[in-house]
């Protein structure tokens, strides 16, 4: 479990986070949604310390990720597992290479037992024959399924996704999305997925919380962001036909 | 104000480069990939430029001396220290500067955009110091090699362009290299070109590394890197020059 106690961060002048405070459970996919340009994004950097906030804390089972040492935090990152927007996959570097990557910098593994969990994380993410390709000759919805192998090559306790789902279609995007949701699930892990796809809120939106111009605007499940009341939080959800539609449909 | 802020943010930037790497092995092996990549790479293009740089020097040379109570022999002497202590190391570090200089900070301001030095971050790897190091150490081994590669290949390259001398034989030339030869020019200019690599690398590395936006800043930062390198590269030629040869 991460708890984030009232965080701010701020860039210059603008404020992107607003005193936020938001709990991501254990073996739950935990959303976070918002506008473009709310601040889910910086959000997301802050919870992993890739951005530093200005105020409140970041709990990873307890240990505060603000007042952590370099190692502790060096050490704490090799728990966490991060799918990018773009898939952030070593161009240079085969499939193999890039889910053998993690192993190699921190394990002391052998390297038939290498191969072995490379096969393992491949094969969890459906990908076979592709080990030898490189990013650029492989689709976008396989270089998302890379990055989500290499993120769980290290057995992560936590996994962080950003619009992962974006720019693919439709059917490839709910399969990334089950595909999330399948392993936080089986591997019980703490998962956060950042996302302004309301096919994925509906797909796999366990514990949600709707970002607002920085601030927490609304906190739910997928059950109870369909029938809000929160104005803003409704422009978000029934921004498009089809879920007007789907809208007026549940209510006659 | 803003020099002050490049400096203090490209020594937060050395003292990463510099940390304590993750596992040695893997930087060794980083190490042989950037030699051959960076190094091995260049040979080459090098070749070609000094063969007609060490040409053209010799021909330039003959042509202001006709005068016929000057030895035949200086030509081949002028060639030979022009080449040895100026164009072998500053005019390859500044060639360097543009071939590799661009090169590297092309690909780590690409790293840079899409990620992928923050994917190495949050595996809690140093990505500074797992990207620019091997870099930095490779260049720094290579950069003699092509130095001596530079000198032989302009030396060659003033022989060949005797031929079309009318008044000056190989032998004359070859007695001009062999004239008043001191080892320690050579040092000087080997000395010099481990610098010039650091240069090169470090700097290119620093304008990649802090690249943002899109693709159009990725150039930027390519050309950015080539310019503040052949510029820090004059600089330190005659700071390098005071101290060694004066």
């Amino acid at each position: 479990m991460i708890e984030v106690k009232n965080i701010s961060k701020t860039f210059g002048e603008n404020k992107v986070l607003n005193d936020i405070s938001y709990t991501i459970k254990k073996g739950m996919c935990n959303l976070v949604i918002g506008q473009s340009g709310s601040g889910k994004s910086v959000f997301l950097k802050s919870v992993v310390g890739l951005h530093q906030v200005d105020s409140g804390a970041i709990l990873y089972n307890g240990r505060d990720t603000t007042k952590m040492k370099s190692k502790e935090l060096k050490a704490l990152r090799q728990e966490i597992g991060m799918v990018f927007q773009g898939g952030a996959l070593f161009n240079s570097s085969t499939v193999e290479e890039n889910v053998r990557y993690p192993l190699d910098m921190f394990t002391k593994m052998t390297k038939l037992e290498k191969q072995k969990r490379v096969d393992f994380c491949l094969s969890h993410v459906n990908i076979e024959n592709a080990n030898q390709l490189f990013p650029s000759e492989i689709s976008g919805g396989m270089q998302k399924r890379v990055a989500i192998a290499r993120a769980i090559a290290l057995n992560p306790k936590y996994l962080f996704c950003d619009e992962p789902n974006s720019g693919l279609d439709p059917i490839t995007a709910i399969v990334i999305d089950k595909l999330i949701q399948n392993l936080t699930k089986e591997l019980d892990i703490t998962t956060m997925v950042i996302t302004h796809d309301m096919n994925s809120v509906m797909e796999i939106g366990e514990n949600i919380m709707y970002v607002y111009k920085g601030q927490k605007w609304w906190e739910g499940n997928k059950d109870k962001i369909f029938n809000t009341k929160n104005p803003e939080l409704n422009n978000f959800v029934f921004a498009s036909d089809l879920f007007k539609a789907v809208k007026n449909i549940a209510n006659e | 104000m803003r020099i002050l802020y490049h400096i203090g943010r490209f020594g937060l930037l050395q003292r990463k480069v510099f940390a304590k790497p993750e596992k040695f092995r893997i930087l060794l092996k980083d190490i042989l990939r950037e030699m051959d990549k960076l190094g091995v790479g260049s040979i080459l293009i090098i070749m070609i430029i000094m063969f007609f740089m060490g040409a053209v020097v010799t021909i330039q040379t003959a042509l202001n001396l006709e005068n016929p109570f000057v030895s035949k022999t200086i030509i081949g002497f002028a060639t030979r220290d022009s080449i040895i202590l100026e164009f072998s190391s500053t005019v390859t570090a500044v060639i360097l500067a543009g071939i590799i200089g661009s090169n590297i900070a092309s690909e780590i301001g690409t790293m840079r955009i899409t990620e992928q030095l923050d994917a190495m971050e949050i595996m809690g790897v140093n990505s500074a110091g797992h990207i620019i190091l091997p870099k930095i150490i490779g260049m720094m081994i290579m950069m003699p090699f092509l130095v001596i590669i530079a000198m032989t290949i302009g030396i060659l390259g003033g022989l060949a362009s005797t031929i079309t001398i009318d008044n000056l034989s190989v032998q004359d030339y070859l007695a001009g290299l062999q004239l008043d030869f001191s080892a320690y020019r050579v040092f000087y200019s080997l000395i010099k070109s481990v610098i010039f690599a650091m240069i090169i690398t470090m700097v290119s590395s620093y304008h990649g590394f802090h690249a943002k936006g899109g693709s159009l800043e990725v150039g930027k930062a390519g050309t950015q890197g080539v310019i503040y390198s052949i510029i820090l590269i004059l600089i330190a030629n005659l700071f390098i020059t005071q101290l060694m040869l004066t």
